[in-house]
């Protein structure tokens, strides 16, 4: 229902946008979404294919560093006093200032593109991981050692689970970024990709599939954004649950 | 047999060792509830996370013996049930699944058996109705009658409670005692309770104990003939209540600290 609501409001606002202006920047949204139907059946899904593979890779990297950094930082004195400052320190750098160090070190193609979007992400899994972990109740450590539970037990029933609704809030705020993003790490390099697809249509003077694009790339990060909340509630069911008494 | 030698455990901290208990030695006869009381900070609760195998001992043993046989008490060797004073149930797993954890960590989960047993305990605790709810959906008493079943499911060789139902309200409190002495005479389980309320010592230990409140050592024990015994009417019971409470007084703390 919000989303309709959303989604009519911003429309409106833009026809009204269209009938008071006299300029080709803005078209009838309704000749944007006429085109929709021959530009998706001609290449639209390969573009979408490009980035969400980025964007993937850059979000599976961003975990498998991410995670283990985080469970790193909140179980060793020894590792959150080296590392936790300068985690802190590069938190804040927006990390697209990067790009051309990225571009020089890695080139033009894919790799320069997923490390700005593991930089954009990856940040925000430490931090989430950590502070999640420290969060956990002492008595539950106390309960599953009394089990007998090894460190591997301890991480599989007490540490991930408790780590899950945190991550996964974060990363529902850090794929929205990346989405952003792809407008700049798809500017060069590449015939494929959102990004790519948006800045052609500028060059080409092409405001019609400009718009496509634009919508296109919106109802991705839309996706990327409901899907984690799914996600969230089919495997944090219990943090959905409240008190009832 | 539980067998408590010389046992002695520091806090290590930036100013140096803080010894909590020192040289503590005592023993457990199977099948006996010790109710230990004492003073906040005496090392009741460091006791507990020590048996429980979260905390190491700097010196001493701890032994767990069966049949004329020791071996040195730990949660790997020996089933070891504790009930903490919040519960201690994980949030992202059903009181079901909370239950049947330590079983399936300990590889010793048997389904039919296991869930005959959940079952039996269930409706003794009163908890049926629950046991696919998660703890954030439960009240305290429904929590903490929850801890007990997966306690009492693992079939423990060791219960530690400490200070089990010092978070639920009076009446409340009274029917989870009252349930769980109900269950543990069907298992007498050697069980160690650490608490600050007397009534409770007297209700479910068989032997009483009181704690300095520094060193961490016994300094009174007696055997309770007021076990399972709830306000009983007999003027030797204010007197077991009234001594237990001079052990307890300590030259910082008044008697009101205490019930």
């Amino acid at each position: 229902m919000i989303f309709v609501q959303g989604f009519l409001s911003i429309n409106l606002i833009w026809l009204i946008a269209f009938l008071l202006t006299d300029t080709p920047v803005i078209p009838n949204p309704l000749r944007v979404y006429q085109s929709f139907a021959i530009v998706l059946k001609d290449h639209m899904l390969i573009h979408i294919l490009y980035s969400l593979r980025r964007i993937g890779a850059g979000l599976a990297i961003s975990l498998i560093i991410g995670v283990p950094a985080g469970i790193l930082l909140a179980y060793s004195r020894r590792a959150n006093r080296i590392l936790y400052p300068l985690i802190y320190f590069s938190y804040p750098i927006p990390k697209t200032a990067l790009l051309p160090i990225a571009m020089l070190l890695l080139g033009m193609r894919d790799g320069s593109k997923v490390v700005i979007m593991v930089l954009v992400i990856v940040f925000q899994v430490i931090v989430s991981v950590r502070d999640s972990i420290q969060a956990i109740d002492k008595t539950m450590y106390q309960f599953i050692k009394s089990t007998g539970a090894g460190n591997l037990a301890i991480i599989r029933h007490v540490t991930l689970p408790a780590i899950l609704p945190q991550l996964l809030t974060s990363l529902r705020v850090s794929l929205g970024a990346a989405v952003s993003i792809l407008f700049f790490v798809e500017g060069y390099g590449t015939t494929y990709g959102m990004g790519y697809y948006i800045l052609d249509a500028w060059s080409r003077i092409n405001y019609i599939e400009m718009y496509i694009g634009i919508i296109t790339i919106a109802v991705i990060g839309f996706l990327l954004f409901v899907s984690i909340d799914y996600l969230a509630y089919r495997i944090c069911k219990w943090s959905y649950t409240g008190s009832s008494l | 047999m539980l067998i408590i030698n010389d046992l002695s455990i520091h806090y290590k901290s930036k100013q140096g060792d803080n010894p909590v208990i020192c040289h503590l030695s005592f023993q457990l006869q199977e099948g006996e509830s010790l109710a230990i009381l004492g003073p906040s900070g005496c090392g009741k609760s460091t006791l507990i996370n020590a048996l429980a195998g979260s905390l190491a001992a700097e010196s001493g043993t701890m032994e767990f013996a069966a049949r004329d046989q020791g071996y040195p008490l730990s949660p790997k060797q020996h089933k070891i049930g504790l009930i903490p004073q919040n519960c201690g149930l994980l949030p992202w797993k059903t009181v079901r699944e909370n239950c049947l954890l330590p079983l399936k960590i300990r590889k010793e989960y048997h389904k039919n058996k296991h869930t005959q047993e959940l079952n039996r305990l269930s409706k003794a605790l009163n908890i049926q109705d629950i046991l696919n709810k998660y703890p954030n959906e439960l009240s305290g008493g429904q929590l903490q009658r929850s801890a007990i079943a997966r306690a009492f499911l693992l079939e423990p060789d060791l219960l530690l409670m400490d200070e089990p139902f010092s978070a639920l309200d009076e009446i409340t409190r009274a029917e989870a005692r009252e349930l769980f002495l109900r269950v543990w005479k069907y298992q007498k389980p050697t069980t160690i309770l650490v608490t600050h309320s007397i009534e409770e010592a007297l209700y479910l230990g068989n032997i009483l104990s009181v704690m300095d409140a520094q060193g961490g050592n016994i300094k009174y024990q007696k055997n309770n003939p007021y076990f399972g015994q709830l306000y009983p009417d007999h003027a030797d019971y204010l007197t077991a209540k009234q001594i237990l409470r001079q052990q307890l007084v300590t030259k910082e703390e008044g008697m009101d600290t205490f019930e």
